[in-house]
């Protein structure tokens, strides 16, 4: 079968704007979709999805989260780590406050909070624009990591400072404590990052996606259409924020189970997401899905390769990780500055003329 | 021609409505610089008004008091008949008051369509929580807005470049695809600064077209500054002449070209 | 003299050196900023790989040796000599001006035009790299530099103030030091800029680019001028870090100390820095011992700087001494 639109007409309106214009790259939705859904949860282990999977999916939802607001509306924000830490504090708070109520309120409940944590910090960007705001965006990472640390509600003044979390199920499943299954916990963050990446999707394809862009290409040509400027930011980091937060609470209750909120929420952590979406791509839900797969299995790959294979030191193999990241950032901002989700664009636009590219 | 009450009759028969924007004795100033001084006139509907004068006169500070960027210090701001309270440019903008750019002003990220989409943002009123939905009232909100989008892309004879990035688009089209977004705002007044600024003289014959035809087609009010004399004279009814944030004549092209101030002011006299 | 009131005095002259060092290392951002554009986060790690090469070289050290023994099963660490502290300085220098080029060369030459916003995010990049370059090169133990920098309680200021006021105050020699080479870099930098050729290119440059390639100004030449600059700058700023708390990866976070400084000062602004960063140290301390420490549970240092420089920049979005935005369509 070839990669083609000849003879995929769009009759209306609707169907030219739909997510997948092409058949071809429909149904290929579809495999995937179905292989996440009906396939993976039966083939695989522990270790598949504690090391891969589980944090695959996680940071795509915060990617996915910080694309909105960097790539979409085109606001830099350093304190991803921070909004995932009011996610996972949320969540905690919720899950030991209210023991009956399903972990999906919850995690949902906990974006909300973020939400509204993330436009308080959004207010000055009416103001402060460019690494101004990036920079600014700073004080909330410090501010709330130091806030959980710090104040001894939001830990319930446990004796080590760190929160963890309680044994909850969902639908009879358990998903968090020390018996979860694989299987469940990985269906269960599932769920989360196909509605992440509906909701995503949609909000980018319609007026406000339009109004965010229009912002980020030119803010002041932007309000003179008549984008209300302080709305569109505020609705980009509300949004964006609502899906870092339930990043976070999956972070804290699925993956880990136990958290100190310097160590795994830092300033590294707002990096980490943010060059998600570099290597990516800026402004592309897929992006954040490709960036989110690179960052969770370079480190992995380079493990196998450089200590297992090679019998490296790991404090070298570390230190060498660095290096091909940063680096990586680099060339990606030079050469491909959409990222990953370009170079994908171009392989499938030569592969539409394919064999024939003249 | 007689100039009446509730409007007029063009020399090419068209005829002309009652005043929808009225300028009354603006200035602006920035620190101590006056860039407009005590400047009254008036646009009406259906027709086509310029606004020219030499470079620094003040033209674009004018249109930038019409579209909110800029507030005058003193004056009024009269639109369909009651006074406009001091706003901010994207009220103007919902207000129905639509613009170009002297320095296009696109949105490099985005297609030719999604551009012109922009244009209706104002009439595009969907809450975020159906977007997210899609299904439904976004998505058919959409493809409303999207047909009206689609016209203006026909008018405009751009539809062959409507998902291209705007960003690889030739200087001239992309002022089209701007004229593009700003009527998809379906404006009762639309602004345009310095429309044939830079193009050549074929891009310029299309332009004119284009604007005539905006105005006879959608009965659209257009604004407009130029310091190209040829072209305004052709294209406009009325005419307000500005110098030194002065204004130095108004009135009918023919009127203009024989004023002896505006003479004066393009072929230079000293000024004391 | 009351007691409160002497830690007070006390905690606010202390600030005030701190403040001095953040305003040596918010110099290093503005001078990049102003002649190139580029708001270099990278500026931190810079400082921590000067002084990881610089107590490296001291030590005598063989670059790399870890990777090198990784790779080839060797067992290669020291050169077995060492080298003064001057010697190593200068050296080091060297490998920051190669630095400086090499940046240039390999990626910002390649990054001209882009919005600096990208140009931001590529520092971030660099900085990652730079810091895994650092750490493979030298290995990532701490280390301690010294250069014959004083150090230690100054016992005159302690005993003069004792007898003069009943209470002595506790200043460090490092302190002092610090404050007076950082003054002097300010000044130095000042009358750089101000009297020679170079300098004067390099305001020509940061006043408008194509003005100054116009008049025969190499901006491939400014820019690895200042980034040089920066490197010196870092230099200085890592020796001094690095004789008071170690060479460590958290000598890389004066950066992020660094940051609000600007905000406060405005990027553009040298007076602006050392202003800011005055201001931010005398306020860090004194909001932590008044403040903080007692009400809030402590460490309020980690945050403070920022949330005073947010609610500042609200009002005035251009910083203390930054330039004017004008918005134009």
């Amino acid at each position: 079968m070839f990669y083609r639109e000849a003879g995929d007409f769009s009759t209306s309106y609707a169907e030219d704007s739909q997510t997948f214009p092409i058949k071809f790259d429909r149904y290929r939705y579809y495999l995937v979709l179905f292989l996440a859904i009906f396939v993976v949860p039966f083939m695989v282990n522990d270790y598949w999805v504690n090391s891969l999977f589980l944090p695959f999916l996680i940071y795509a939802i915060a990617a996915i989260g910080l694309n909105i607001l960097v790539g979409y509306c085109g606001q830099v924000s350093l304190g991803t780590g921070g909004f995932m830490a009011v996610g996972a504090y949320a969540c905690y708070k919720l899950m030991t406050s209210f023991p009956d109520v399903s972990m999906l309120i919850h995690v949902l409940i906990a974006g909300v909070i973020t939400a509204a944590v993330g436009v308080l910090f959004g207010l000055p960007s009416l103001r402060i624009k460019g690494f101004y705001l990036a920079v600014a965006t700073l004080a909330a990472q410090f501010f709330l990591v130091w806030l959980f640390n710090r104040v001894p509600w939001f830990y319930n003044y446990s004796a080590s400072g760190q929160i963890s979390a309680p044994e909850r199920t969902f639908l009879g499943f358990n998903i968090t404590g020390a018996n979860t299954q694989a299987w469940a916990t990985y269906l269960f963050c599932l769920m989360f990052v196909i509605f992440s990446a509906y909701v995503a999707r949609n909000l980018t394809r319609g007026s406000v996606g339009r109004k965010w862009m229009a912002i980020r290409d030119m803010d002041i040509a932007a309000e003179i259409i008549g984008v209300n400027p302080l709305r569109a930011k505020l609705t980009a980091f509300a949004v964006s924020s609502f899906f870092i937060g339930i990043s976070g609470a999956l972070f804290f209750s699925i993956y880990l189970g136990a958290v100190e909120v310097g160590e795994v929420f830092g300033i590294q952590k707002s990096f980490l997401v943010l060059f998600m979406i570099i290597i990516g791509g800026l402004g592309s839900i897929f992006g954040s899905f490709a960036g989110a797969a690179f960052l969770v299995l370079l480190p992995v790959a380079l493990k196998i390769v450089g200590v297992d294979w090679l019998g490296w030191p790991t404090d070298i193999v570390a230190h060498l990780q660095l290096v091909i990241v940063g680096g990586l950032i680099i060339v990606f901002l030079i050469a491909e500055p959409h990222g990953l989700a370009q170079l994908w664009r171009v392989a499938k636009e030569k592969l539409r003329l394919w064999p024939f590219p003249h | 021609m007689k100039d009446q009450a509730d409007g007029y009759v063009t020399a090419d028969g068209r005829q002309i409505g009652p005043v929808v924007m009225e300028m009354k004795n603006i200035t602006l100033r920035f620190g101590g610089v006056e860039a407009i001084k005590n400047i009254s006139f008036d646009i009406r509907q259906g027709e086509i008004r310029a606004i020219i004068g030499p470079n620094g006169a003040g033209k674009s500070s004018m249109l930038n008091v019409i579209s909110g960027f800029y507030v005058p210090q003193e004056g009024e701001v009269w639109y369909k008949g009651a006074r406009r309270p001091a706003m901010k440019p994207f009220q103007v903008a919902q207000q129905g008051i639509a613009r170009t750019f002297q320095n296009i002003a696109l949105f490099e990220g985005m297609s030719v369509l999604d551009n012109v989409m922009t244009g209706r943002l104002t009439h595009m009123e969907t809450s975020m929580f159906w977007q997210s939905i899609w299904k439904g009232k976004a998505e058919r909100e959409e493809t409303e807005n999207r047909e009206v989008a689609e016209k203006i892309i026909d008018f405009l004879e751009i539809q062959a470049i409507r998902k291209t990035p705007v960003s690889r688009l030739s200087y001239g089209l992309k002022k089209r695809v701007e004229l593009a977004r700003a009527l998809a705002a379906e404006p009762s007044i639309l602004l345009l600064d310095e429309p044939m600024a830079g193009m050549n003289v074929e891009e310029k014959e299309d332009m004119s077209r284009f604007i005539l035809d905006v105005n006879d087609e959608f009965g659209t009010t257009i604004a407009l500054i130029e310091h190209d004399m040829g072209v305004v004279m052709d294209l406009s009814d009325r005419v307000v002449v500005m110098d030194y944030g002065k204004k130095i004549g108004d009135g009918t092209p023919h009127e203009v070209r024989n004023n002896q101030d505006v003479i004066d002011a393009y072929l230079g006299i000293a000024h004391d | 003299m009351p007691e409160q009131l002497a830690f007070t005095i006390e905690v606010f002259l202390n600030g005030l050196m701190a403040g001095v060092l953040y305003a040596l290392v918010a110099l290093g951002f503005v001078l990049i900023y102003k002649a190139s554009g580029i708001f270099n986060y990278a500026q931190g790690v810079m400082a921590l790989f000067a002084a990881l090469t610089l107590a490296g070289i001291v030590d005598g050290q063989v670059p790399f040796s870890h990777l090198i023994n990784a790779i080839f099963g060797t067992d290669v660490h020291h050169f077995g000599w060492n080298v003064p502290a001057f010697v190593a300085i200068l050296l080091t220098m060297v490998v920051m001006i190669g630095l400086a080029y090499a940046v240039q060369r390999l990626v910002f030459r390649h990054l001209v035009g882009q919005e600096p916003i990208i140009l931001f995010m590529a520092t971030i990049g660099l900085a990652y790299f730079l810091e895994g370059v650092g750490d493979l090169m030298w290995g990532s133990d701490i280390k301690s530099i010294d250069v014959g920098l004083p150090q230690g309680l100054n016992m005159w200021i302690d005993e003069t103030t004792f007898n003069a006021l009943g209470y002595g105050f506790f200043i460090d020699n490092l302190d002092i030091v610090a404050s007076i080479i950082a003054a002097l870099l300010v000044v130095g930098l000042v009358l750089f800029a101000q009297y020679t050729k170079q300098g004067r290119a390099m305001r020509a440059v940061a006043d408008d680019h194509q003005a100054a390639l116009s008049v025969g100004v190499s901006l491939n030449f400014i820019w690895i001028l200042v980034w040089s600059l920066a490197g010196f700058v870092a230099l200085v700023a890592g020796i001094m870090w690095g004789t008071k708390s170690g060479v460590q990866f958290s000598l890389s976070l004066i950066a992020l100390k660094a940051l609000p400084v600007l905000m406060l000062g405005g990027f553009t602004s040298i007076p602006g820095a050392i202003v800011g960063g005055l201001i931010i140290g005398v306020g860090e301390k004194l909001f932590e011992f008044l403040i903080g420490a007692p009400f809030l549970g402590g460490a309020t240092e980690n945050w403070f700087a920022y949330m005073l420089a947010l609610i500042f920049l609200v009002f005035r979005p251009q910083g203390l001494f930054g330039e004017k935005i004008i918005e134009r369509v």
